[in-house]
């Protein structure tokens, strides 16, 4: 029957081709502004790491006591130098690893090419495992690495493609702020959105990739800067990055991978300890004040989905509710205008069911040519959306498979729903009403 | 084939009951052709709609080809409408949008039958109203009586056991209906149970028995004190 149904359905729509393109303008107009923002809004709040991501914990330490604290009670969002430091010492978690972002220069061995400003971030060695982060050549450094502070670096495959001309570079050397680095890895296409092990610097997105990353104590050695965010409740009582790392500021991002829930009671509890050791020395007045977040809550606490995609999502499915409730209208106008056809078909042996998948497949016809409509202007949207947001949020939206489904899925199902209760009037119009008015 | 007994209508509002079929009792047999007459408003219209399960009853019972058909559900009474029912209409009631061939088509898709069994019941019943040639023609390029035809083709198509006809002729000049009339004539010949609700006393008077409604009751004409008095009437009327 369902053959039939498509057959009377295609005879129908062709009837009243105005009505149709009406219909299918509505939902064609609603379906791409609610996919072109659900683009956006699925790339600013997925989940950069799904497979591990609630193992992710960021700690919070409250170095700066109720008069630095904002309003919700919330410690700092970062650490201070001193309590990064004793974290790593301490080494209370499976894998960890304090880190800041830098923006070296690198000094290609030609001489004749100019230095090229990149950035990057100095990490633990436990860094690379924990996060999962993908070699195209070599590995991260060792742990002795760390401890030897030792010149070694890893690149990404951009920087690796610019330098080496895409050769297996480990082993080769790089000159970063005029010292010489063994490159010791080679990262794979690696550019996580949000940038999710230091939303605080990166502010959670970022269009430009990681090009150099190296040991954490190794750059605090050669004094190579901070270009990240810095913030002290106090001036600093030392000037210049030594005196950063002497004061309270709160610049460095920290992140431990706890395996499970005994892991992060006993974490949880090592830095309440922490802070109660500081207290009764008399560094901390207060009392502990910690926080221990999953990486998901943690990306929801710094709100790294933007607010207005929030709101435009809102407003566009706002629009494609409007679209709906249009579509609802004409198609109860275009359905009863049939009574007397559906008088007919019911007097003929038609049982009301099928009456009703006759015009829920007509529903469904409508819906899916709206959808069509609303892949090439998803497509447009997509292209032209940052016209009205950042560029940085706008570069990560984009057209693919999975889009295209539910672009299709969303037209079909929500016209098919707009249409269940004109379908539903429609199985229910009076045989012999119909008849006798005849 | 067709019996009610004891059967009533009521249409109800919150202030008034409208019984539009009261203690209805009519009991049509096996290859019958029978007439059901009576003014505008006293229910005929009603009761074929209630014998072709377009519309449900209040109270009594309704015995279809030996079916109590009270409580069955809505699939049941269409299959039985699609299987055992054949509808012939004052207004013919053709799709506008299907040609002859795909009008005719209706009920016996709704049977899920096969497309070349189909195609051969619509050529047959087709050529058995003589419009074998007309398949392809939209309803509205067909005279009245034409329409008719394709309407009783549809009728036929089925097999039905009983047809059911509210004023078969009601739209059509003198000559079409005969035409049409001679073709139910020769359904019924055939065999077929026909029950057919019109206006028209010649009519009435072609078929094998006639069933006289009025108030929403079957009457026996000779008995009823109103047809006395409403002889006298015209009686009175014609004289005065």
């Amino acid at each position: 029957m369902l053959a039939y149904y498509l057959e009377l359905a295609l005879r129908s729509l062709k009837r009243s081709p105005g009505l149709t393109a009406l219909m299918v303008l509505a939902i064609g107009f609603g379906v791409a502004a609610s996919m072109t923002t659900w683009s956006v809004f699925r790339a600013v709040s997925g989940d950069p790491i799904p497979w591990k991501s609630a193992q992710l914990f960021v700690p919070q330490i409250d170095n700066w006591g109720p008069n630095g604290r904002g309003s919700d009670g919330e410690p700092p969002n970062a650490m201070s130098y001193n309590e990064a430091i004793t974290l790593m010492r301490d080494h209370r978690a499976r894998l960890q690893s304090a880190m800041y972002q830098i923006s070296p220069s690198i000094v290609p061995a030609d001489a004749s090419k100019h230095p090229i400003n990149v950035s990057g971030h100095a990490v633990y060695s436990e860094f690379f495992p924990m996060l999962d982060v993908p070699f195209l050549f070599g590995s991260g450094w060792s742990a002795a690495d760390d401890a030897q502070r030792a010149a070694v670096v890893v690149i990404s495959s951009k920087l690796n493609q610019k330098l080496f001309g895409g050769s297996n570079s480990v082993g080769r050397t790089v000159n970063v702020e005029g010292k010489d680095y063994r490159v010791v890895g080679v990262l794979n296409d690696w550019n996580p959105q949000p940038r999710f092990f230091d939303v605080v610097n990166s502010g959670g997105f970022s269009t430009g990739v990681e090009d150099v990353f190296v040991p954490f104590q190794r750059a605090i050695a050669v004094g190579m800067p901070n270009d990240g965010n810095t913030n002290c409740n106090a001036v600093p009582a030392e000037s210049g990055f030594v005196g950063l790392q002497h004061s309270a500021c709160v610049w460095i991002a920290y992140m431990a991978e706890l395996d499970d829930a005994a892991a992060v009671t006993a974490y949880k509890q090592y830095l309440d300890g922490y802070a109660r050791d500081m207290q009764q020395s008399g560094r901390f007045g207060w009392a502990p004040n910690n926080r221990l977040r999953d990486l998901p809550s943690w990306l929801d606490n710094q709100h790294v989905v933007p607010s207005d995609t929030k709101v435009s999502l809102l407003v566009a499915l706002g629009l494609l509710l409007a679209c709906l409730v249009n579509t609802t209208g004409l198609l109860l106008a275009k359905f009863l205008r049939r009574s007397g056809e559906i008088g007919v078909r019911r007097a003929l042996g038609a049982p009301r069911l099928a009456i009703y998948a006759q015009f829920l497949v007509e529903a469904g016809i409508v819906g899916l040519s709206g959808g069509l409509l609303g892949l090439l202007l998803t497509g447009v949207g997509v292209a032209s959306v940052g016209w009205v947001l950042p560029k940085d949020i706008a570069a990560l939206a984009r057209v693919d498979f999975s889009l295209l489904v539910l672009t299709l899925l969303v037209a079909v199902i929500a016209t098919m729903l707009a249409g269940l209760y004109p379908t539903f009037r429609a199985s229910r119009v009076q045989p012999a009403w119909q008849l006798k008015s005849n | 084939m067709l019996k009610m007994t004891h059967l009533s209508k009521v249409y109800r509002t919150e202030v008034v009951e409208t019984y539009a079929l009261r203690d209805f009792n009519i009991d049509v047999k096996e290859g019958e052709f029978v007439a059901v007459t009576g003014p505008s408003g006293s229910g005929k219209t009603t009761f074929l709609t209630i014998a072709g399960l377009l519309e449900t009853f209040s109270g009594g019972e309704y015995h279809l080809d030996g079916i109590e058909v009270s409580n069955l559900n809505d699939n049941a009474r269409s299959k039985i409408r699609n299987e055992k029912i054949g509808f012939i209409f004052q207004a013919f009631n053709l799709i506008p949008d299907l040609n002859v061939f795909d009008n005719i088509e209706v009920p016996l898709r709704y049977r899920g039958m096969k497309a070349a069994e189909r195609k051969q019941r619509i050529m047959d019943s087709l050529e058995r109203v003589g419009l074998a040639s007309r398949a392809k023609h939209y309803p509205a390029e067909l005279s009245g009586g034409q329409q008719q035809r394709v309407a009783i083709a549809r009728a036929l198509a089925g097999s039905p056991r009983l047809l059911l006809a509210d004023e078969p002729t009601g739209n059509l000049d003198t000559q079409m209906a005969r035409g049409v009339l001679e073709l139910l004539e020769d359904i019924h010949r055939e065999g077929a149970t026909i029950v057919m609700v019109t206006h028209d006393p010649e009519l009435a008077a072609r078929a094998q028995r006639n069933v006289h409604i009025i108030d929403g009751q079957v009457v026996d004409l000779s008995e009823d004190p109103r047809f006395h008095a409403a002889h006298a009437a015209v009686a009175d009327e014609a004289h005065g």
